[in-house]
């Protein structure tokens, strides 16, 4: 055994600060941001070179407990700070955490710009089906008939493929996997980060005190359970057909393409109009 | 992975400057004041711009974007103005002198950006080429209609700092002076123009940069371990570290310590909230900026600010002719709002004109600062309809009270 997991987050806690935490108990958050810190621990990144920017939520609240460089900005614009971070200082590694609501709705615009303009920012999007910190609304991803505290006779609106939409938007890295699946999301991070672009991973992630009460689906413990049974990879769903993976969270890289990435292409700009200055000379 | 280097080009930013400064024409050039206010930015060191584009304003990003990659610097169009507030936010606390240009629109949509900028006490510069009306209004006519939200449009108390220039060359100047500002006083410095300033010509003649006085944030020269990121410094002036530097801070909207962390406990969130406040209010003498025309014999005093005081002048001459004695007082600085002087121009005139392209919003300012009968009357003279106040609008007004 290489390290004792338990240490290596400890090490990048802010834990002489900021705790305890804000989270709910069962809440998969602490699950995510231990995949982040393994992830960033096993690549040896210096934690000076990472930025990590997040909105407003739940997830949200990750980059206060680790030490890092760390932005919580306004809801929905966690990309757009995250952007302008990037293409100040581009050797930076930019990771955005956030959730359903803050990068979906509120935020979906910015979502969508970054993914085409192919930015090298690695986007965790935490998904837990609806607004927890404010007592559990309906999200673009709260599944239809499922019940919100705004939607209480059931949501009537059909819900988002975060994956689907970050893909047609042009996203060049898209993965999705589980808080069941915790070692997964942390190799996949770790991928997202190594990609050169503009790189997405949804983890799907329970929460039992809001939405899972709201839903009558078990504390926690079903809640995990519920992900692993639920839930099947991307090769093996290629394999079945459609009507078996019907309601499946499908769990894989999903797409990992290779295309020009925007802060090169402005560096290129950059030199191209410079050299040309110079030849004018 | 990609080598560790401040900017994206290899050859040093203080080289790439340097040539530039010396292929600088120095000759008299026919300028618009949005040109005026894009070269004002490139000499204050303004070195990322993200934007929008929206009438009247449009030039600025236009012009910094054919130039700010000559100069190694940042340009980016952004998918709306609330990106682009939060974009420059995000670069300027990566280090960048970062600023942004819109319309009234536009300027609305930034308004939560902006609040984030001041409570996290990010230098940045937000222009504001405003146009007619509410809403979409009227796009290409002047109105001086954001006097009020340039201090109170993003919720809570956030104290401002907001400069308003009558022509080319100060469109230039107070770029200058508004990034100065920013960085000096680590909040988010509005830059009021009016349209048909922004899209008038005047001649002008730029500066050699050695006349230039750029002003950029305090370092930290503490060791990580120590940096507060709000530090009581003097005068609540604190060092400011960049990411990437080894600081690894954190910063949050949200009602923090000194150190940045979030907090909800009361004497801590008073005593952020005081911190904004003295920062401006401890410094009011070097904020405000106020320009005192023919005020020494005045009977009549015009208070106006941006175009309207070009007319007011051109009146002030006119009726000078005519035998009647009558000044101006123009703030450059409008927010903190220059009280002392015009107390004292209350004082000493009979009676003060309020010509304003807007509904009454300066007046009330005005209002505020009268004491007692032995002030000077106070008239407002408004006008509302896409059209700016002739010499003779003004000149009627002053044969009318004298």
């Amino acid at each position: 055994m290489a390290s004792i997991p338990q240490k290596v987050i400890h090490d990048y806690l802010r834990h002489d600060k900021k705790f305890p935490h804000v989270w709910c108990a069962g809440c998969s958050n602490g699950i995510v941001l231990g995949a982040i810190i393994r992830a960033i621990d096993d690549m040896k990144l210096d934690r000076d070179d990472i930025v990590m920017v997040s909105g407003i939520g739940c997830s949200s609240r990750m980059p206060v407990y680790i030490d890092l460089n760390t932005l919580h900005s306004l809801h929905g614009r966690a990309i757009a700070y995250a952007t302008g971070v990037k293409l100040y200082k581009p050797y930076l590694k930019v990771i955005v955490v956030t959730g359903d609501g803050d990068c979906t709705a509120i935020g979906g615009n910015h979502l969508i710009h970054a993914a085409r303009r192919n930015l090298d920012l690695t986007v965790i999007l935490v998904n837990n089906n609806i607004y927890g910190m404010t007592g559990g609304q309906a999200s673009p991803t709260t599944p239809h008939d499922a019940i919100a505290t705004t939607a209480p006779y059931g949501n009537i609106e059909p819900d988002f493929n975060i994956c689907d939409l970050a893909m047609g938007a042009g996203a060049s890295f898209v993965a999705r996997t589980t808080a069941f699946h915790a070692i997964e999301a942390q190799n996949m991070i770790k991928d997202a980060i190594n990609h050169p672009g503009f790189s997405l991973v949804e983890v799907i992630s329970a929460c039992p005190v809001i939405y899972g009460r709201l839903n009558k689906k078990g504390g926690a413990p079903e809640m995990m359970k519920a992900m692993r049974d639920n839930s099947i990879t991307k090769t093996a769903a290629e394999k079945l057909p459609p009507e078996k993976t019907e309601g499946k969270i499908v769990r894989g890289i999903l797409r990992q393409d290779i295309r020009p990435e925007f802060s090169d292409e402005y560096e290129k700009l950059i030199k191209r109009v410079i050299n040309k200055g110079e030849e004018n000379e | 992975m990609q080598a560790k280097k401040d900017k994206v080009s290899e050859a040093p930013k203080e080289t790439i400057l340097k040539e530039l400064e010396q292929k600088r024409e120095r000759k008299m050039v026919l300028m618009q004041g949005n040109e005026a206010v894009a070269y004002g930015a490139l000499d204050a060191g303004v070195d990322f711009f993200a934007g929008y584009p929206i009438t009247p304003s449009t030039e600025i990003a236009e012009i910094l974007s054919a130039e700010l990659p000559k100069r190694n610097g940042v340009f980016v169009q952004m998918e709306d103005e609330i990106a682009s507030i939060c974009a420059i936010t995000g670069a300027s606390l990566t280090g960048a002198k970062a600023l942004t240009a819109t319309s009234g629109p536009g300027f609305s949509l930034m308004q939560e950006g902006i609040g984030f900028a001041k409570i996290t006490e990010t230098p940045c510069v937000v222009v504001n080429v405003q146009r007619m009306g509410p809403s979409t209004g009227m796009p290409t006519s002047p109105a001086q209609g954001d006097i009020m939200q340039s201090k109170w449009g993003s919720h809570g108390d956030s104290p401002a700092i907001v400069l308003y220039p009558d022509s080319v060359k100060e469109s230039y100047e107070l770029t200058i002076r508004a990034v100065n500002l920013s960085e000096k006083y680590r909040t988010c410095v509005i830059l009021l123009l009016d349209e048909v300033l922004g899209h008038m010509r005047e001649a002008v003649c730029l500066p050699d940069m050695a006349n230039v006085r750029v002003i950029s944030r305090i370092k930290p020269t503490v060791p990580p371990h120590w940096y507060k990121h709000y530090d009581e410094n003097q005068k609540y002036l604190s060092p400011l570290a960049s990411y990437g530097e080894g600081y690894r801070f954190h910063v949050t909207g949200l009602t923090h310590d000194a150190h940045g962390f979030p907090t909800n406990k009361t004497t801590e969130a008073a005593e952020m909230m005081e911190r904004l406040r003295k920062k401006i209010s401890y410094n009011i003498r070097d904020l405000v900026q106020i320009e005192s025309h023919k005020m020494e014999d005045a009977k009549i005093a015009i208070f106006a600010a941006g175009i309207v005081s070009r007319a007011a002048k051109a009146a002030i001459v006119q009726a000078r002719e005519e035998g009647i004695k009558v000044g101006l007082l123009r703030p450059l600085t409008i927010w903190p709002f220059p009280d002392d002087a015009v107390r004292k121009m209350l004082r000493n005139v009979d009676t003060v004109i309020v010509p304003e392209l807007n509904q009454g919003q300066f007046i009330h300012e005005i209002q505020r600062l009268t004491k007692d009968k032995s002030d000077g009357n106070i008239i407002s003279l408004q006008r509302v309809n896409g059209t700016i106040f002739t010499p003779n609008d003004i000149l009627n007004k002053i044969k009318e009270v004298s």
